[in-house]
């Protein structure tokens, strides 16, 4: 018993020593793409001449195939025209395609992860992808579909974590377990894409009067 | 039972992100930021499946020169101009555990302080044997390594006259997409460190000295290379000591 005690004291004490705290971010800067989408850059043939994450189906990939068009704006309405934006989201089943996900094994054609810069004239972008089934929050409840989406660029000091969800998914959205705990209608609407002929359509406000949610997660 | 699923939830969660060790969003030394900050707090969500996991990216998508700036823009053996250095350092969480098989991208400028880019207009010259940019997987011990050439301090506009300290951005993954961080190396004894607004927004020395790495003449090749050693914290799992004992670790 005392052994066990020792033991655990002086696993203790090396976890205490190991213990870091997490590096401190810092703005990716207006030279993101260099590291992040080379091509784009114009390192041409740079890593095999195709940025990372920037086709994210191919014509084995199972689900609804659906276009995302949107834009980032700061807070008096200019274009972002110097950042990058990744999307993470769950296959058609509600999977994702990672060794941690424990519900079940994703559709292998489909990554989830994609990855665009923001145009250098008009700060929009675009991702060719699928739609997401859904996925439970962390007490169990269903969410409404969604996608996970993170934006780094120039003066932003700490990357910025946000979901879009879907305008056409009305019953689902209602009952979203993040959604409600947002609770204020207006800021619910920053989430959420509109549907177009084109696909679905999300702006991204930085800050202002639409300032797109953003979360700690 | 009940034990089991507590334990479940608790370590699929991670540490909160401490927003104070952070740069806060807006930092009126650095302009950019004005219009580019939230001003609300973020909602602060439970982690959700979605959160701890995260893109993978296998061995098979990375070349082996991937990582040496040295060469992988160079024309057939030529090299990058500048001051031959590595860097090298271990990818930990918080808890101190290595984390193994995540990519990690960096990028920088030459040794002038010129960026192979659109945007950029210094006057120091391109090297046309340096694009600046790199990848790599860490290994079992989440081990990393990159070698280029020291990169140049250069200036910006601010409204001042505001110079970069020498920096390598460094863009990182981790295993969950809440991991995800994108921040910046620096070298030691730079006295341009103390001087920069973009330094500056983060509010804590300490926090700071994570960010600067040291010179490693353990590690330095004779006549060929030198060494800078930088490790690189993410964020942990939540964990406490009951945790760690029904782990077993
Ligand atoms: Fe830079």
């Amino acid at each position: 018993m005392l052994d066990t005690v020792r033991k655990s004291i002086g696993r203790q004490l090396t976890l205490t020593a190991l213990k870091s705290k997490e590096s401190p971010s810092q703005t990716a800067g207006p030279y993101v793409h260099i590291g992040c989408v080379p091509t784009f850059a114009g390192l041409e043939g740079m890593f095999g001449g195709v940025d990372l994450g920037s086709r994210m189906i191919n014509k084995n990939t199972r689900g609804e195939r659906i276009t995302i068009t949107g834009q980032v704006v700061d807070g008096i309405g200019v274009p972002l025209k110097d950042g990058i934006v990744e999307i993470w989201q769950a296959d058609h089943a509600g999977l994702f395609n990672c060794s941690r996900e424990s519900r079940g094994r994703a559709d292998p054609y489909f990554m989830g992860w994609g990855r665009q810069p923001t145009d250098r004239n008009n700060g929009s972008f675009t991702f060719e992808t699928i739609r997401p089934g859904q996925v439970p929050y962390s007490d169990g409840r269903l969410q409404a579909p969604h996608i996970q989406f993170w934006i780094a660029a120039r003066g932003i000091n700490l990357g910025l974590h946000t979901r879009m969800y879907f305008g056409d998914e009305e019953r689902a959205n209602q009952d979203d377990p993040v959604l409600s705990l947002i609770g204020d209608e207006h800021r619910i609407q920053t989430l959420i894409a509109a549907k177009t002929p084109r696909g679905f359509q999300f702006k991204i406000h930085l800050q202002g009067d639409q300032e797109t949610v953003f979360f700690d997660i | 039972m009940g034990v089991t699923k507590y334990n479940l939830h608790c370590q699929s969660r991670y540490i909160r992100r401490d927003r104070d060790w952070h740069p806060p969003p807006l930092a009126p030394r650095y302009l950019s930021t004005t219009y580019r900050s939230p001003r609300h707090r973020p909602v602060t969500l439970d982690s959700t499946v979605a959160d701890i996991t995260g893109p993978v990216f296998g061995h098979d998508k990375i070349g082996p020169n991937d990582h040496d700036l040295l060469i992988n823009y160079a024309k057939p053996g030529k090299s990058a101009v500048g001051e031959r250095i590595m860097v090298h350092g271990r990818l930990r969480d918080e808890n101190g555990r290595a984390i193994s098989g995540v990519l990690i991208e960096f990028w920088q400028a030459n040794a002038g302080g010129r960026y192979r880019h659109i945007a950029d207009t210094y006057k120091a010259p391109l090297d046309e044997n340096f694009g600046g940019c790199g990848r790599t997987i860490t290994d079992e011990d989440g081990a990393y390594m990159l070698r280029t050439v020291k990169p140049g301090p250069y200036p910006w506009p601010n409204g001042g006259n505001d110079w970069r300290p020498s920096h390598i951005h460094f863009s990182l993954f981790g295993e969950g997409f809440a991991q995800r961080l994108i921040t910046q190396m620096y070298f030691e004894g730079d006295p341009l460190i103390e001087l920069c607004p973009i330094v500056a927004t983060i509010r804590d020395k300490k926090a700071i000295d994570q960010l600067i790495s040291r010179y490693d003449p353990q590690s330095t090749v004779p006549m060929d290379i030198r060494a800078y050693r930088f490790d690189i914290t993410l964020r942990g799992r939540c964990s406490t000591p009951f945790e760690n004992r029904l782990e077993g670790n």
